[in-house]
Protein backbone atom coordinates (compact mmCIF):
# COMPACT_ATOMS: atom_id res chain seq x y z
CA UNK A 1 0.00 0.00 0.00
CA UNK A 2 1.42 4.16 -0.90
CA UNK A 3 1.70 5.17 2.27
CA UNK A 4 -0.11 8.64 2.92
CA UNK A 5 1.22 9.08 6.78
CA UNK A 6 3.38 12.70 7.58
CA UNK A 7 3.76 13.54 10.94
CA UNK A 8 1.70 15.93 11.82
CA UNK A 9 -0.22 19.34 10.69
CA UNK A 10 2.66 21.21 10.28
CA UNK A 11 4.06 18.76 8.01
CA UNK A 12 0.64 18.19 6.22
CA UNK A 13 0.42 21.94 5.70
CA UNK A 14 4.04 22.63 4.95
CA UNK A 15 3.30 23.94 1.18
CA UNK A 16 0.12 25.99 1.05
CA UNK A 17 1.41 29.46 0.63
CA UNK A 18 0.01 32.67 0.55
CA UNK A 19 -3.16 33.60 -1.95
CA UNK A 20 -3.84 30.16 -2.42
CA UNK A 21 -7.31 28.55 -2.11
CA UNK A 22 -8.45 26.22 0.30
CA UNK A 23 -11.29 24.30 1.14
CA UNK A 24 -11.78 23.29 4.86
CA UNK A 25 -14.70 20.79 6.25
CA UNK A 26 -17.12 20.77 8.49
CA UNK A 27 -20.50 21.58 9.71
CA UNK A 28 -20.66 24.43 11.93
CA UNK A 29 -17.83 23.55 14.29
CA UNK A 30 -18.76 20.24 13.91
CA UNK A 31 -16.27 17.70 12.19
CA UNK A 32 -13.79 20.60 11.51
CA UNK A 33 -10.09 20.15 11.16
CA UNK A 34 -8.88 21.84 14.23
CA UNK A 35 -5.32 20.12 14.24
CA UNK A 36 -4.77 21.82 10.59
CA UNK A 37 -6.45 24.96 11.39
CA UNK A 38 -4.09 25.49 14.23
CA UNK A 39 -1.25 25.08 11.67
CA UNK A 40 -2.32 27.42 9.36
CA UNK A 41 -2.72 30.19 12.11
CA UNK A 42 0.92 29.07 13.53
CA UNK A 43 2.58 29.35 10.01
CA UNK A 44 1.04 32.79 9.45
CA UNK A 45 0.01 31.75 5.75
CA UNK A 46 -1.84 35.11 3.90
CA UNK A 47 -4.80 36.28 1.73
CA UNK A 48 -6.44 32.83 2.03
CA UNK A 49 -9.53 32.18 -0.15
CA UNK A 50 -11.23 30.05 1.99
CA UNK A 51 -14.23 27.68 0.86
CA UNK A 52 -16.29 26.27 4.15
CA UNK A 53 -19.74 26.26 5.02
CA UNK A 54 -19.35 28.24 7.54
CA UNK A 55 -16.79 30.56 8.96
CA UNK A 56 -16.77 29.42 12.99
CA UNK A 57 -16.88 31.07 15.83
CA UNK A 58 -14.43 34.34 17.07
CA UNK A 59 -12.09 32.00 19.10
CA UNK A 60 -12.53 28.99 17.27
CA UNK A 61 -12.74 27.38 13.90
CA UNK A 62 -11.86 29.35 10.88
CA UNK A 63 -12.56 32.50 13.34
CA UNK A 64 -9.03 31.89 14.38
CA UNK A 65 -8.04 32.99 10.62
CA UNK A 66 -10.30 35.65 10.42
CA UNK A 67 -9.01 37.33 13.82
CA UNK A 68 -5.44 36.58 12.80
CA UNK A 69 -6.51 38.50 9.19
CA UNK A 70 -5.25 35.52 6.92
CA UNK A 71 -8.41 35.34 5.35
CA UNK A 72 -8.92 37.27 1.56
CA UNK A 73 -12.03 35.85 0.83
CA UNK A 74 -14.73 33.19 2.37
CA UNK A 75 -16.36 31.45 0.25
CA UNK A 76 -19.60 29.93 2.34
CA UNK A 77 -23.43 29.64 2.96
CA UNK A 78 -23.76 30.67 6.49
CA UNK A 79 -22.00 32.79 8.16
CA UNK A 80 -23.50 33.66 11.21
CA UNK A 81 -22.58 33.22 14.92
CA UNK A 82 -19.01 35.30 14.20
CA UNK A 83 -18.80 38.98 15.34
CA UNK A 84 -15.86 39.83 14.28
CA UNK A 85 -16.45 38.19 10.63
CA UNK A 86 -19.44 40.58 10.55
CA UNK A 87 -17.30 43.37 11.37
CA UNK A 88 -14.74 42.28 8.47
CA UNK A 89 -17.42 41.72 6.11
CA UNK A 90 -19.46 45.34 6.60
CA UNK A 91 -16.36 46.71 6.77
CA UNK A 92 -15.01 45.66 3.16
CA UNK A 93 -12.14 43.74 4.63
CA UNK A 94 -13.29 40.48 4.20
CA UNK A 95 -14.71 39.32 0.67
CA UNK A 96 -17.25 37.15 0.95
CA UNK A 97 -19.51 35.32 -1.86
CA UNK A 98 -22.47 33.46 0.02
CA UNK A 99 -23.89 31.14 -2.32
CA UNK A 100 -26.81 27.83 -1.23
CA UNK A 101 -25.56 24.95 0.59
CA UNK A 102 -26.41 22.97 -1.65
CA UNK A 103 -24.61 24.42 -4.39
CA UNK A 104 -21.30 24.73 -2.45
CA UNK A 105 -21.96 20.65 -1.29
CA UNK A 106 -22.50 19.93 -4.87
CA UNK A 107 -19.54 21.95 -6.87
CA UNK A 108 -17.60 19.80 -4.08
CA UNK A 109 -18.99 16.92 -5.57
CA UNK A 110 -18.49 17.60 -9.25
CA UNK A 111 -14.75 18.85 -8.79
CA UNK A 112 -14.26 14.98 -7.19
CA UNK A 113 -16.44 13.35 -9.57
CA UNK A 114 -15.12 14.83 -12.79
CA UNK A 115 -17.43 17.18 -14.10
CA UNK A 116 -16.78 21.12 -15.04
CA UNK A 117 -20.41 22.15 -13.96
CA UNK A 118 -23.46 21.07 -11.81
CA UNK A 119 -27.11 22.38 -12.68
CA UNK A 120 -29.25 23.20 -9.89
CA UNK A 121 -32.96 25.34 -9.47
CA UNK A 122 -31.46 26.79 -6.43
CA UNK A 123 -31.23 30.64 -6.56
CA UNK A 124 -32.68 31.27 -9.69
CA UNK A 125 -34.84 34.52 -9.74
CA UNK A 126 -32.54 36.06 -6.54
CA UNK A 127 -29.06 38.07 -6.88
CA UNK A 128 -27.35 34.51 -6.56
CA UNK A 129 -28.19 33.56 -10.36
CA UNK A 130 -26.94 37.48 -11.12
CA UNK A 131 -24.04 37.14 -14.33
CA UNK A 132 -25.01 33.22 -14.31
CA UNK A 133 -25.62 31.03 -17.63
CA UNK A 134 -29.26 29.49 -16.80
CA UNK A 135 -30.63 26.90 -18.82
CA UNK A 136 -34.53 24.97 -18.83
CA UNK A 137 -34.87 21.71 -18.72
CA UNK A 138 -38.01 20.25 -18.77
CA UNK A 139 -40.09 23.57 -17.80
CA UNK A 140 -37.95 24.56 -15.17
CA UNK A 141 -34.97 26.99 -14.97
CA UNK A 142 -31.27 26.19 -13.71
CA UNK A 143 -28.58 28.15 -12.45
CA UNK A 144 -24.92 26.61 -14.40
CA UNK A 145 -22.52 26.56 -11.27
CA UNK A 146 -18.50 25.47 -11.76
CA UNK A 147 -17.04 22.77 -10.12
CA UNK A 148 -14.81 24.19 -7.31
CA UNK A 149 -10.93 24.42 -7.90
CA UNK A 150 -9.44 24.47 -4.86
CA UNK A 151 -5.36 23.78 -4.15
CA UNK A 152 -6.24 21.96 -1.16
CA UNK A 153 -8.64 20.06 0.83
CA UNK A 154 -8.85 19.86 4.50
CA UNK A 155 -10.78 17.52 6.07
CA UNK A 156 -11.09 15.94 9.59
CA UNK A 157 -12.28 12.33 9.86
CA UNK A 158 -12.47 9.74 12.75
CA UNK A 159 -10.43 6.71 11.84
CA UNK A 160 -8.29 6.64 8.92
CA UNK A 161 -5.44 3.72 7.64
CA UNK A 162 -2.58 5.19 6.31
CA UNK A 163 -3.53 3.85 2.70
CA UNK A 164 -5.71 8.06 3.42
CA UNK A 165 -9.06 5.30 3.25
CA UNK A 166 -11.72 7.40 5.90
CA UNK A 167 -14.19 6.92 8.29
CA UNK A 168 -16.45 9.53 9.57
CA UNK A 169 -18.65 9.49 12.79
CA UNK A 170 -22.21 10.75 13.15
CA UNK A 171 -23.04 14.17 11.33
CA UNK A 172 -19.08 15.14 11.72
CA UNK A 173 -18.86 13.68 7.95
CA UNK A 174 -21.15 16.06 6.40
CA UNK A 175 -18.89 18.52 3.70
CA UNK A 176 -15.62 16.18 5.03
CA UNK A 177 -16.12 13.22 2.43
CA UNK A 178 -17.23 15.40 -0.52
CA UNK A 179 -14.28 17.84 -0.12
CA UNK A 180 -12.07 15.08 0.97
CA UNK A 181 -12.65 14.22 -2.98
CA UNK A 182 -12.37 18.18 -4.37
CA UNK A 183 -8.59 19.03 -4.19
CA UNK A 184 -5.74 18.81 -5.99
CA UNK A 185 -4.13 17.48 -2.84
CA UNK A 186 -6.10 16.33 0.12
CA UNK A 187 -5.10 16.36 3.55
CA UNK A 188 -7.17 14.68 6.18
CA UNK A 189 -6.29 14.54 10.32
CA UNK A 190 -7.84 11.75 11.97
CA UNK A 191 -8.39 10.72 15.70
CA UNK A 192 -7.14 7.15 14.60
CA UNK A 193 -4.86 6.61 12.35
CA UNK A 194 -4.55 2.61 12.01
CA UNK A 195 -2.72 0.32 9.28
CA UNK A 196 -4.21 -0.77 6.02
CA UNK A 197 -6.16 -3.63 6.93
CA UNK A 198 -7.90 -2.70 9.97
CA UNK A 199 -10.37 -1.21 8.05
CA UNK A 200 -13.38 -3.23 6.67
CA UNK A 201 -12.92 -2.28 3.19
CA UNK A 202 -16.56 -2.67 3.37
CA UNK A 203 -17.10 0.68 5.68
CA UNK A 204 -14.92 2.91 4.11
CA UNK A 205 -16.39 6.66 3.46
CA UNK A 206 -13.77 7.79 1.62
CA UNK A 207 -11.51 5.75 -0.65
CA UNK A 208 -7.80 6.42 -0.18
CA UNK A 209 -7.49 7.51 -3.72
CA UNK A 210 -8.76 11.17 -3.05
CA UNK A 211 -6.32 11.59 0.16
CA UNK A 212 -2.77 12.78 -0.09
CA UNK A 213 -1.44 13.12 3.39
CA UNK A 214 -3.22 11.68 6.48
CA UNK A 215 -2.15 12.46 10.30
CA UNK A 216 -3.34 11.67 13.46
CA UNK A 217 -4.49 14.46 15.79
CA UNK A 218 -4.50 14.60 19.65
CA UNK A 219 -6.79 16.66 22.10
CA UNK A 220 -9.53 17.26 20.13
CA UNK A 221 -11.33 19.82 22.03
CA UNK A 222 -14.36 18.90 19.76
CA UNK A 223 -16.89 21.94 20.79
CA UNK A 224 -20.54 21.97 21.06
CA UNK A 225 -21.82 25.58 19.36
CA UNK A 226 -25.54 24.93 20.85
CA UNK A 227 -25.42 22.80 23.81
CA UNK A 228 -29.43 21.37 24.27
CA UNK A 229 -30.33 19.15 26.24
CA UNK A 230 -33.61 17.27 27.76
CA UNK A 231 -34.21 16.62 31.49
CA UNK A 232 -34.03 13.48 32.97
CA UNK A 233 -37.31 12.47 34.19
CA UNK B 1 -53.33 35.62 18.07
CA UNK B 2 -51.01 32.67 18.67
CA UNK B 3 -47.57 32.29 20.29
CA UNK B 4 -45.10 30.33 18.41
CA UNK B 5 -45.94 27.29 19.84
CA UNK B 6 -49.20 27.79 18.46
CA UNK B 7 -48.11 28.11 15.06
CA UNK B 8 -46.17 24.88 15.58
CA UNK B 9 -49.18 23.35 16.95
CA UNK B 10 -51.30 24.41 13.52
CA UNK B 11 -48.71 23.27 11.29
CA UNK B 12 -48.38 19.94 12.95
CA UNK B 13 -51.63 18.96 11.69
CA UNK B 14 -50.31 19.15 7.77
CA UNK B 15 -48.15 16.38 8.67
CA UNK B 16 -49.24 12.95 7.27
CA UNK B 17 -48.21 9.54 8.20
CA UNK B 18 -45.25 8.67 6.73
CA UNK B 19 -43.78 12.05 5.46
CA UNK B 20 -40.30 13.44 5.22
CA UNK B 21 -39.75 16.58 6.43
CA UNK B 22 -37.26 19.11 6.98
CA UNK B 23 -37.51 21.50 9.12
CA UNK B 24 -35.88 25.04 9.77
CA UNK B 25 -34.57 27.12 12.45
CA UNK B 26 -36.86 28.79 14.90
CA UNK B 27 -40.72 28.29 14.77
CA UNK B 28 -40.59 25.23 12.30
CA UNK B 29 -37.80 23.09 15.09
CA UNK B 30 -40.85 23.59 17.31
CA UNK B 31 -43.37 21.36 15.04
CA UNK B 32 -41.40 18.26 16.13
CA UNK B 33 -42.97 18.91 19.23
CA UNK B 34 -46.47 18.63 18.08
CA UNK B 35 -46.51 15.39 15.62
CA UNK B 36 -49.69 14.23 16.31
CA UNK B 37 -49.99 10.51 18.01
CA UNK B 38 -50.75 7.27 15.41
CA UNK B 39 -48.44 9.51 12.53
CA UNK B 40 -44.94 8.66 12.05
CA UNK B 41 -42.90 10.97 10.48
CA UNK B 42 -38.66 10.92 9.91
CA UNK B 43 -37.16 14.00 10.24
CA UNK B 44 -34.13 15.29 7.99
CA UNK B 45 -31.42 17.67 9.06
CA UNK B 46 -29.70 19.27 5.92
CA UNK B 47 -25.96 18.44 7.11
CA UNK B 48 -26.59 14.95 6.56
CA UNK B 49 -29.52 13.04 8.60
CA UNK B 50 -32.73 11.48 8.69
CA UNK B 51 -34.30 10.06 11.71
CA UNK B 52 -33.90 12.95 13.48
CA UNK B 53 -34.07 12.29 17.03
CA UNK B 54 -34.82 14.53 20.58
CA UNK B 55 -31.87 16.14 22.51
CA UNK B 56 -29.54 14.08 24.16
CA UNK B 57 -29.93 13.20 28.04
CA UNK B 58 -27.69 15.97 30.29
CA UNK B 59 -24.46 14.76 29.99
CA UNK B 60 -24.73 12.81 26.83
CA UNK B 61 -24.30 15.27 24.35
CA UNK B 62 -22.12 14.27 21.46
CA UNK B 63 -20.19 17.15 19.29
CA UNK B 64 -20.50 14.57 16.48
CA UNK B 65 -24.22 14.61 16.50
CA UNK B 66 -25.75 17.68 15.72
CA UNK B 67 -28.75 18.82 13.64
CA UNK B 68 -29.26 22.17 11.22
CA UNK B 69 -29.09 24.35 14.28
CA UNK B 70 -26.04 23.12 15.49
CA UNK B 71 -28.28 22.12 18.58
CA UNK B 72 -27.29 18.58 19.99
CA UNK B 73 -29.36 15.77 19.26
CA UNK B 74 -30.23 12.07 19.33
CA UNK B 75 -30.66 9.76 16.82
CA UNK B 76 -33.53 7.04 16.75
CA UNK B 77 -33.81 3.38 15.57
CA UNK B 78 -33.38 3.08 11.93
CA UNK B 79 -31.77 6.64 11.40
CA UNK B 80 -28.85 7.44 8.42
CA UNK B 81 -26.52 9.76 8.24
CA UNK B 82 -24.67 11.22 5.11
CA UNK B 83 -22.77 13.54 3.11
CA UNK B 84 -24.41 17.51 2.69
CA UNK B 85 -24.14 16.53 -1.09
CA UNK B 86 -25.99 13.39 -1.01
CA UNK B 87 -28.59 15.41 2.01
CA UNK B 88 -28.81 18.12 -1.05
CA UNK B 89 -29.67 15.29 -3.40
CA UNK B 90 -32.52 14.01 -1.62
CA UNK B 91 -33.82 17.53 -1.14
CA UNK B 92 -33.68 18.14 -5.24
CA UNK B 93 -35.29 15.04 -6.23
CA UNK B 94 -37.71 15.61 -4.06
CA UNK B 95 -37.86 12.77 -1.93
CA UNK B 96 -38.61 15.02 1.01
CA UNK B 97 -42.20 15.57 1.13
CA UNK B 98 -42.99 18.51 3.24
CA UNK B 99 -40.94 21.69 3.78
CA UNK B 100 -41.17 23.67 6.86
CA UNK B 101 -39.29 26.86 7.16
CA UNK B 102 -39.04 30.83 8.52
CA UNK B 103 -39.53 34.47 6.63
CA UNK B 104 -38.84 37.45 7.04
CA UNK B 105 -41.52 38.42 3.99
CA UNK B 106 -43.76 36.65 1.54
CA UNK B 107 -45.19 38.10 -1.48
CA UNK B 108 -48.65 37.64 -3.19
CA UNK B 109 -47.29 35.63 -6.01
CA UNK B 110 -45.44 32.91 -3.35
CA UNK B 111 -42.01 34.94 -3.58
CA UNK B 112 -39.99 34.48 -0.36
CA UNK B 113 -37.76 36.58 1.85
CA UNK B 114 -35.36 35.02 4.38
CA UNK B 115 -31.70 35.32 4.36
CA UNK B 116 -30.40 39.03 3.87
CA UNK B 117 -31.21 42.60 5.18
CA UNK B 118 -28.68 44.43 2.91
CA UNK B 119 -26.73 46.77 5.30
CA UNK B 120 -27.50 45.33 8.71
CA UNK B 121 -27.67 41.25 8.70
CA UNK B 122 -25.70 38.91 6.50
CA UNK B 123 -25.96 35.85 7.65
CA UNK B 124 -26.51 33.74 4.68
CA UNK B 125 -28.96 31.50 3.25
CA UNK B 126 -27.89 28.60 4.34
CA UNK B 127 -30.22 25.67 3.03
CA UNK B 128 -32.67 27.68 2.18
CA UNK B 129 -32.80 28.49 -1.60
CA UNK B 130 -31.77 24.65 -2.30
CA UNK B 131 -35.40 24.04 -0.46
CA UNK B 132 -37.62 26.62 -1.66
CA UNK B 133 -36.49 26.15 -5.34
CA UNK B 134 -36.94 21.76 -5.36
CA UNK B 135 -39.49 21.44 -2.51
CA UNK B 136 -42.84 20.41 -3.82
CA UNK B 137 -44.52 21.28 -1.04
CA UNK B 138 -43.67 24.36 1.41
CA UNK B 139 -45.28 25.76 4.39
CA UNK B 140 -44.16 29.05 5.72
CA UNK B 141 -44.18 29.77 9.55
CA UNK B 142 -43.92 33.47 10.33
CA UNK B 143 -44.92 36.01 12.26
CA UNK B 144 -47.84 38.24 10.16
CA UNK B 145 -47.00 41.59 11.43
CA UNK B 146 -43.45 42.96 12.34
CA UNK B 147 -43.11 44.82 15.61
CA UNK B 148 -43.85 47.84 14.37
CA UNK B 149 -47.59 46.51 13.41
CA UNK B 150 -46.48 46.34 9.30
CA UNK B 151 -47.38 43.43 7.38
CA UNK B 152 -45.05 40.82 6.35
CA UNK B 153 -47.59 39.62 3.64
CA UNK B 154 -46.51 42.11 0.77
CA UNK B 155 -47.79 42.66 -2.56
CA UNK B 156 -43.75 42.21 -3.75
CA UNK B 157 -41.23 41.20 -1.47
CA UNK B 158 -39.02 44.48 -0.39
CA UNK B 159 -35.68 42.67 0.43
CA UNK B 160 -33.56 39.68 -1.55
CA UNK B 161 -35.69 36.66 -2.34
CA UNK B 162 -34.54 33.59 -1.41
CA UNK B 163 -36.69 31.93 -3.93
CA UNK B 164 -39.43 32.75 -6.70
CA UNK B 165 -43.27 32.06 -6.90
CA UNK B 166 -42.48 28.81 -4.87
CA UNK B 167 -44.77 29.45 -1.65
CA UNK B 168 -48.01 27.72 -1.48
CA UNK B 169 -49.15 27.88 2.34
CA UNK B 170 -48.53 30.28 5.32
CA UNK B 171 -48.93 30.15 8.74
CA UNK B 172 -49.15 32.86 11.35
CA UNK B 173 -50.28 33.97 14.37
CA UNK B 174 -52.93 34.98 12.66
CA UNK B 175 -54.11 33.06 10.17
CA UNK B 176 -53.46 30.38 7.51
CA UNK B 177 -53.76 31.47 4.02
CA UNK B 178 -52.58 29.80 0.89
CA UNK B 179 -51.12 31.51 -1.81
CA UNK B 180 -53.12 30.80 -5.50
CA UNK B 181 -51.18 30.02 -8.62
CA UNK B 182 -52.49 33.46 -10.41
CA UNK B 183 -51.66 35.89 -7.30
CA UNK B 184 -53.17 36.79 -3.65
CA UNK B 185 -53.16 35.82 -0.61
CA UNK B 186 -56.81 33.50 0.30
CA UNK B 187 -57.59 33.55 3.76
CA UNK B 188 -58.38 29.17 5.12
CA UNK B 189 -58.55 30.00 8.92
CA UNK B 190 -58.14 32.71 11.09
CA UNK B 191 -56.84 31.92 14.38
CA UNK B 192 -58.53 31.54 17.90
CA UNK B 193 -60.09 35.46 18.75
CA UNK B 194 -58.55 36.61 15.34
CA UNK B 195 -61.65 38.91 12.93
CA UNK B 196 -61.35 39.12 9.52
CA UNK B 197 -61.29 42.58 9.62
CA UNK B 198 -58.25 42.60 11.82
CA UNK B 199 -56.59 39.93 9.17
CA UNK B 200 -57.27 42.35 6.08
CA UNK B 201 -55.68 45.12 8.11
CA UNK B 202 -52.91 43.21 8.82
CA UNK B 203 -52.44 42.03 5.20
CA UNK B 204 -50.83 44.01 2.66
CA UNK B 205 -50.45 41.94 -0.02
CA UNK B 206 -53.94 41.44 -2.19
CA UNK B 207 -56.45 39.02 0.13
CA UNK B 208 -59.22 37.18 -0.93
CA UNK B 209 -61.38 36.35 2.28
CA UNK B 210 -64.99 34.73 2.39
CA UNK B 211 -67.05 36.96 5.35
CA UNK B 212 -67.31 33.76 7.40
CA UNK B 213 -63.59 32.03 7.74
CA UNK B 214 -63.53 29.46 10.19
CA UNK B 215 -61.49 29.22 12.87
CA UNK B 216 -58.64 27.25 13.63
CA UNK B 217 -58.82 23.67 15.63
CA UNK B 218 -55.42 23.61 17.69
CA UNK B 219 -56.37 20.00 19.05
Amino acid sequence: MINKRVADADEAIRDIIDGQTIMLGGFGLCGIPEKCIAALVKKGVKELTCISNNAGVDDFGIGLLLKTRQVKKMVSSYVGENAEFERQLLSGELEVELIPQGTLATRCMAAGYGMPVIYTPAGVGTEVAEGKETRNFNGKDYLMEYAFDADFAIVKAWKGDTAGNLVFRSTSRNFNPVMAMAGKITIAEVEELVEPGELDPDHIHTPGVYVHRIFQGSGYEKRIEQRTVRPRN
Amino acid sequence: MLDKNGIARRIAKELKDGYYVNLGIGIPTLVANYIPDGINVVLQSENGLLGMGPFPFEGEEDADMINAGKQTITTLPGSSIFDSAMSFGMIRSQKIDLTILGAMEVSENGDIANWKIPGKMVKGMGGAMDLVASAKNIIVAMQHINKAGESKLLPKCTLPLTGVNCIRKVVTELAVLDILPEGGFRLIERAPGVSVDFIKQSTSGKLFAEADVKEMDLN
